[in-house]
């Protein structure tokens, strides 16, 4: 292989990284730009997603088999249950403490993120849960480049759905009241908007994209824990940040750099699979020292 | 930091408490009392929780001066108390220091760490602050989990045990006594920096920094001192942690311990600080009274804590201005 080569499929590594990445980001940009929560039981939603789809795979994969079609219709189910999950928890967990100080949402964000986690860890005992598709490893040559099936379909989907998440927020009616929302709540509520009903919309959406992601990466990397959600969370969230959070474009452009720097940073000398984290973490540091808001973000006024 | 008026602004939250009326000395002199016989009504089980108990009032007031009194949202505190053991673990291990020898390079480490961080991020806002912290804390780890030095994965054991005037500090309860005087110590330089020009600056600077500034207060002069002294507290916490247990190893140092000592002080009431003190015994003594509970028990912690913030969201003893 040539220095060519492998840089080539680093590309390809870090996009299908990058994709999972912005899903997840864009769960957290949405709802960072509609309630001004970082809603650190996101990663656990990818999780809790991961893991419904696996019920779901379970239970259709006598009937549909555990291919593209059995993997599709648990992703789906996992998306309208999380979703529907990532409605309740607002509901009951943050609405309540939209008036509150700043600092006590986040610290009920980070309590359900630990009920989640421990809900699932009572029920799995904490151990890896194999999650089987039949996606072998097939894939195609281009050159001295191998793409999996696996890939090309996983960043198709995450593409897909991220072209509709914004073709979502950029032309449909709920799309404009969302946006309109993250601006001023009060203003629009005034304007008869119906702001709660905007944001568990806006939450429903954030979820189902969490759930679409974690069954993928179920699928991709084949087997989940109740723990997985955590560093996908964390990463997420600084892809956010990277692209400017409260920024749909950011959150994906964010996702994919990332995941390329990631993936790149494994070749670099010095820095090698074990220093990949502390990377990509000095790599947001710097990103924040010198353009303090994220790339596409706006700079905002503090709100503590 | 300068010439601000000596006007006379009650101190955030933390009037009440000591201040005149003879029921609060009381009650004080109770808790000290208790305190002390404490290891004799709870046992050597008890006597190590209440230990964790301690060294969790300490960090947890080093973190409230850090966001309760000066604003700043820090998702990384681990990374200073991680700076503390590890330089005390690296000295006595690797080069043979005297842990008395090793301990004010331990500081000075952490105060390094406090203006390494600080100082190129104390211009971002709240939020993109709190992920830089987050991101330092990661780099802490993970170089801990990476580096020859800190003993990889497995960390550093054989960390030895102090000495203090002919005193071989090695057994539980003599931790537990070196722990609570530590945090009370932490309770003390907590109030006097509170009540001082540095802590009225803080004040100002988390109510509006830009009036702060026309003030003449230097803001990030300020915030850096936050930064710095909550740093030293999470060090002296991270230097004893340490010797007391004799084996530090990188997970101890992880996002969650940040999030264990956060949730404390904003269950507890930020800047308050009998409200951070409360909040440190809540998270560590909440899980362990559960602990017959077995799997479920973090559930119910973690529930617990739900509604706690939804009925006080501003903490359970909060100050009087929040």
């Amino acid at each position: 292989m040539t220095a060519f080569d492998v840089v080539m499929q680093q590309v390809v590594n870090g996009l299908v990284l990058g994709s999972f990445y912005a899903l997840v980001a864009l769960g957290y940009t949405m709802i960072f730009g509609v309630i001004k929560l970082l809603n650190f039981a996101h990663g656990d939603l990818y999780m809790v997603g991961g893991f419904v789809g696996f019920l779901v795979l379970s239970a259709i994969s006598g009937i549909v088999g555990a291919g593209w079609t059995g993997v599709a219709i648990a992703m789906f189910f996992s998306m309208i249950a999380v979703g529907c999950l990532g409605v309740v928890i607002e509901r009951v967990a943050y609405h309540p403490m939209l008036r509150a100080p700043r600092l006590s949402i986040l610290i009920t964000a980070l309590a359900v993120s630990l009920v989640l986690q421990n809900t699932v860890l009572s029920l799995t005992h904490g151990q890896y849960t194999a999650f089987r598709s039949d996606f072998g490893f097939g894939g195609v040559n281009l050159g001295n480049l191998f793409i999996t099936y696996n890939q090309m379909i996983l960043v198709g989907i995450a593409a897909f759905l991220m072209i509709g998440l914004e073709l979502f927020v950029s032309r449909t009616q709920y799309g404009r009241a969302m946006r309109a929302v993250a601006i001023d709540k009060d203003m629009c509520q005034l304007m008869g908007i119906n702001v709660s009903g905007i944001i568990a919309v806006t939450f429903l959406i954030g979820s189902a994209l969490a759930a679409a992601a974690g069954t993928m990466a179920g699928a991709y990397y084949g087997s989940i824990w109740y723990f997985m959600g955590f560093l996908i969370g964390l990463k997420a969230f600084t892809a956010a940040v990277i692209g400017g959070i409260g920024s749909i474009p950011g959150a994906m452009l964010g996702g994919l750099i990332l995941g390329l720097l990631e993936s790149f940073g494994t070749l670099l000398p010095g820095v090698g699979s074990a220093w990949k984290d502390v990377f990509s973490f000095a790599i947001l540091i710097l990103v924040l020292v010198f353009k303090p808001t994220g790339l596409l973000g706006k700079s905002e006024q503090e709100r503590m | 930091m300068s010439n601000q008026t000596q006007t006379a602004v009650p101190a955030h939250g933390i009037g009440p408490f000591l201040q005149d009326t003879r029921v609060r000395w009381v009650v004080g002199l109770a808790l000290l009392a208790l305190l002390i016989v404490a290891p004799s009504i709870f046992g050597p089980y008890g006597t190590v929780i209440l230990t964790n108990a301690l060294l969790y009032v300490v960090l947890c007031l080093g973190l409230n001066i850090v966001v309760g009194y000066a604003g700043l949202l820090d998702l990384g505190y681990a990374a200073f108390f991680a700076v503390g053991a590890y330089t005390i673990g690296i000295l006595t291990v690797q080069f043979g220091f005297n842990f008395w020898v090793a301990f004010p390079f331990a500081i000075l480490a952490a105060m390094l760490a406090g203006v390494i961080i600080g100082g190129p991020t104390l211009r971002l806002r709240s939020d993109y602050l709190a992920i830089v912290t987050l991101g330092f804390g990661e780099i802490v780890r993970f170089s801990a989990r990476n580096l020859e030095i800190t003993g990889r994965a497995t960390g550093l054991s054989g960390i030895q045990d102090p000495w203090l005037f002919g005193w071989h500090i090695n057994i539980g309860i003599e931790y537990y006594y070196v722990f609570a005087v530590l945090a009370a110590l932490a309770v003390v330089a907590s109030f006097r920096l509170a009540n001082s020009r540095l802590g009225r600056a803080w004040l100002y600077v988390r109510h509006d920094e830009d009036a702060a500034e026309a003030m003449g207060i230097n803001r990030v002069q300020v915030k850096l001192a936050a930064y710095v002294i909550g740093a030293i507290f999470g060090a002296v916490g991270g230097a004893f942690f340490a010797t007391n247990l004799g084996a530090i190893s990188p997970e101890s140092f992880s996002f969650e311990q940040s999030v264990l000592v956060l949730m404390a002080v904003i269950l507890g009431g930020m800047g308050k600080i009998p409200g951070v003190i409360l909040g440190a015994f809540i998270i560590i003594l909440g899980p362990e009274l559960l602990r017959n509970l077995g799997e479920f028990r973090l559930l119910v912690f973690a529930v617990g804590l739900l509604l706690i913030m939804l009925f006080r969201p501003s903490g359970i003893w909060p100050g009087r201005r929040t």
